[in-house]
């Protein structure tokens, strides 16, 4: 049975480490639904947020890959702990002079925001889980999108739980992050 | 000290241990070869294949525990890589590579003689470099040694483009602790994991040790043989665990699997406790995975705690070293009993004699392979170092010869690559020059790397060959005569005169056709000191391995060896 499983990991912000990752997907032939990497409050480690669509086992069998990869620091897989996911789209609509309150009516319900308003058309962005947005997309399609792009879904754990960093820095891994930086 | 990247290599190698390289020059590495008679601390072993010198490199390595180097130069040179690194991984040998890459300002451009070997090895490696500045090469040398050998082994590639080797930095050679943020090789066993395991021994009647490689490469082959002992525990063994528990010991099963011993798969598979420690369920090890070992709960030890719960669901799983494991774990553990299990286990075994096929009056005159390894056994004292290619021979060697801890045997057995035998034995030899070196190859597989015996002749390497010829890709033939209706597509084989052969190479060889003449053969071998010497073997064209597991059967479901012409059978005629 494929579920949506949503998993979260620290890595090395360095060359290669991406194509690592997610040669992990591509190996058994599995679908990376989506995928985002970003950097965190410390510069040599970024976040990924990656959402597989799947089995439970395969889900279990990225879990294992990544571990064993060097650059990847710490995986976990969102379950069991309640968390929260934001995706976000841009999306532009065609618009005209009739059918403009209303786009707004419903840009109102979604708490999205027109960040451009040209002669026929707007550009909307909007923020929130994967449904919402879905949700938008679908009463904004009659309408006729013109083109739209989405961020990709992040995700973080409630309350205390934090994806543990392991690391404490040595000096080996400062020096090796100096001399990258050099070259 | 201002050094070039290339002298840089030379000297990171020599502090990490290193004094054999095996290797072929080329474009992109000459800078690196140039600076090599600087250094006669190195001896560089030139083979006739890339591939060649990853399998040396991985025998050296598996022959003396130590990390195997190989070098090669960029695009073919590097792709010649390939196979070799993918048996290393699969078998978990610790090996580095260093390949010559195209300058940094083209890469990518398709230059000539480029490959995107970080690329192509990424799934085949532990862990890959491509090294963009001098300043970092000392560095990615000396984390490749210490990834390639810590944890669970594994082979490491470095790709050092020309211009990093021409490049000059002030060396000096990096010594703190290495620590990365997301690599941690030994996993701490958690105490009450092994609590629970300790229980689930007291309480089990029919227990089962699965011994694998991981027992050797942890250096565990003492305790294990404590805890069977005291435990009165069987132990059934993996094609690369032959070694860790010694084979004429009585609570050896020998090997498990496809081509196991019978009392090795039925124990399995009646078994109410399997111990599985340095293993990881190999489907050639287990069969159907849906009809394994049905009854048995499941304790699993292993150093990568991604073999965990990967192919069987265990009860109890313990990331951690299995010597440390195994030793806390015997503490507050008492001596257990088993007669009943033993017993019934030596029915099991009883049956397996009585099929045997060496106590089995034979019809046929043909020399048979597991004669010539069974005399191999006896002739050595068990007390060389086997080392097989892939086929048939390779598990008449798994089943006829009993390996000990000292003399454990090497073999690819994950990859199953072909053509490892020759090049593996010639490692083997060079890293442990004062042990007796069998390899022991089919004819197929030998002549996939026989170029390699002019490595072994200008290297005046002491290597004996036993090559099992049967006119045949034996193995495949098996699978056509067994499950394909006898359609023996693309396996009959036409070989050279493999004595006039061996005599182009300048190297001494003997063919033998009847039991009676190995002995002679295999003394002349082991007279002959200075440099390799080979033994063809003309046996049965149409022999089976026995028993056999067909792949996805049922572990119990074997096909067994017809007991017709025993002797015991024989005595009841009139
Ligand atoms: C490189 C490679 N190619 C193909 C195979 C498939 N294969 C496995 S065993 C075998 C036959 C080996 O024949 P030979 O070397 O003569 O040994 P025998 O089985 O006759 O003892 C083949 C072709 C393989 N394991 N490795
Ligand atoms: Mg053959």
């Amino acid at each position: 049975m494929t579920t949506r499983s949503t998993i979260t990991a620290l890595v090395e912000n360095r060359p290669g480490v991406l194509n690592r990752v997610v040669s992990i997907f591509r190996r058994p032939g599995l679908n990376l639904d989506s995928l985002t990497v970003g950097r965190t409050d410390r510069s040599e480690i970024s976040r990924m947020t990656m959402v597989l669509e799947g089995t439970k086992a395969d889900a279990q069998h990225v879990m294992r890959e990544l571990n064993r990869l060097i650059h990847v620091i710490t995986v976990e897989e969102m379950n069991g702990t309640p968390y929260v996911t934001r995706d976000l789209a841009l999306i532009k609509v065609g618009a005209t002079v009739e059918n403009k309150s209303e786009i707004l009516q419903m840009c109102g319900h979604y708490r999205a925001r027109i960040v451009d308003a040209a002669a026929a058309s707007i550009l909307i962005e909007v923020v929130g889980e994967e449904p919402e947005i879905e949700g938008l997309v679908g009463l904004l399609e009659p309408f006729g999108i013109i083109e739209m792009v989405r961020a990709g879904v992040v995700a973080m754990a409630r309350a205390e739980h934090v994806l543990d960093t392991h690391c404490e820095s040595s000096s080996w891994a400062e020096q090796r992050r100096s001399l990258s930086k050099a070259s | 000290m201002q050094l070039t990247g290339a002298e840089i290599v030379w000297e990171c190698l020599i502090r990490e241990g290193v004094d054999l390289v095996f290797g072929y020059p080329g474009g992109a590495i000459l800078p690196t070869y140039d600076t090599l008679s600087s250094y006669p601390q190195i001896h560089h072993v030139l083979t006739r294949h890339e591939q060649g010198a990853t399998h040396m490199a991985d025998g050296y390595a598996r022959a003396t525990g130590k990390v195997g180097v190989a070098m090669a130069t960029s695009g073919p040179g590097a792709t010649n890589l390939v196979t070799g690194l993918a048996t290393a991984m699969l078998d978990s040998s610790p090996m580095v590579c260093i390949t010559g890459q195209v300058p940094t300002s083209v890469i990518g451009h398709n230059a000539f003689q480029e490959a995107d070997i970080t690329g192509v090895t990424l799934p085949i490696t532990k862990h890959n470099y491509l090294v963009t500045s001098v300043e970092e090469l000392a560095f990615c040398i000396r984390e490749a040694f210490y990834i390639a050998r810590s944890g669970r082994p594994g082979p490491v590639l470095i790709d050092l483009p020309k211009d990093v080797q021409i490049a000059t930095t002030e060396f000096h050679y990096p010594t703190d602790e290495i620590r990365l943020p997301g690599y941690r090789p030994v996993p701490e066993a958690p105490e009450d994991k092994i609590e629970r395991a300790r229980a689930l021994i007291r309480s089990a009647e029919r227990p089962v040790i699965l011994a694998g490689r991981g027992v050797l490469l942890s250096g565990a082959m003492d305790e294990l043989r404590t805890f069977a002992e005291s435990t009165e525990t069987p132990v059934g063994l993996t094609l690369l665990g032959k070694g860790c528990f010694p084979e004429d010991h009585p609570l050896c099963l020998g090997m498990m699997g496809m081509h196991g011993a019978g009392e090795a798969n039925h124990a399995v598979q009646e078994a109410d406790l399997l111990l599985a420690f340095g293993m990881r369920f190999d489907d050639r090890v287990t069969g159907n995975l849906a009809t394994y070992a049905p009854k048995a709960r499941k304790v699993h030890i292993d150093i990568d705690p991604s073999e965990i719960d990967k192919n069987v669901e265990v009860e109890v799983g313990i990331a951690g070293d299995l010597k440390a494991t195994l030793q806390e774990m015997m503490q507050g553990l008492e001596p257990i009993e088993h007669s009943d299990w033993i017993k019934r286990i030596a029915r099991w075994r009883d049956e397996s004699e009585d099929r045997e096929l060496l106590n089995q009056v034979l019809q046929s005159p043909e020399l048979k392979a597991a004669e010539v390894v069974h005399d191999l056994w006896t002739l050595t004292g068990g007390k060389a170092i086997t080392v097989t290619d892939v086929g048939q021979h390779q598990m008449w060697v798994a089943q006829y010869y009993a390996h000990s801890p000292e003399h454990a045997l090497i073999t690819s057995g994950g990859m199953g690559t072909m053509g490892f035998g020759l090049p593996g034995g010639i490692g083997a030899a060079m890293g442990r020059p004062d042990d007796e070196i069998w390899v022991v190859a089919g004819d197929g597989g030998f002549q996939m790397t026989l170029a390699e015996l002019a490595t072994a002749v200008q290297e005046k390497v002491k290597v004996n060959i036993a090559l099992v010829n049967n006119g045949y890709l034996g193995m495949v033939r098996q699978w056509q005569e067994l499950f394909y209706e006898k359609r023996y597509n693309a396996t009959p084989m036409v070989s050279p005169d493999f004595c006039a052969l061996a005599a182009a190479y300048g190297i001494p060889a003997v063919r033998v056709t009847e039991r009676d003449q190995i002995e002679d053969a295999v003394r002349q071998a082991q007279a002959h000191l200075d440099g390799p010497f080979l033994i063809e073997f003309v046996v049965e064209q149409h022999d089976v391995v026995f028993p056999m597991v067909p792949a996805g059967s049922d572990l119990h479901d074997m096909i067994r060896r017809p007991r017709e012409n025993s002797p015991s059978e024989k005595e009841i005629q009139p």
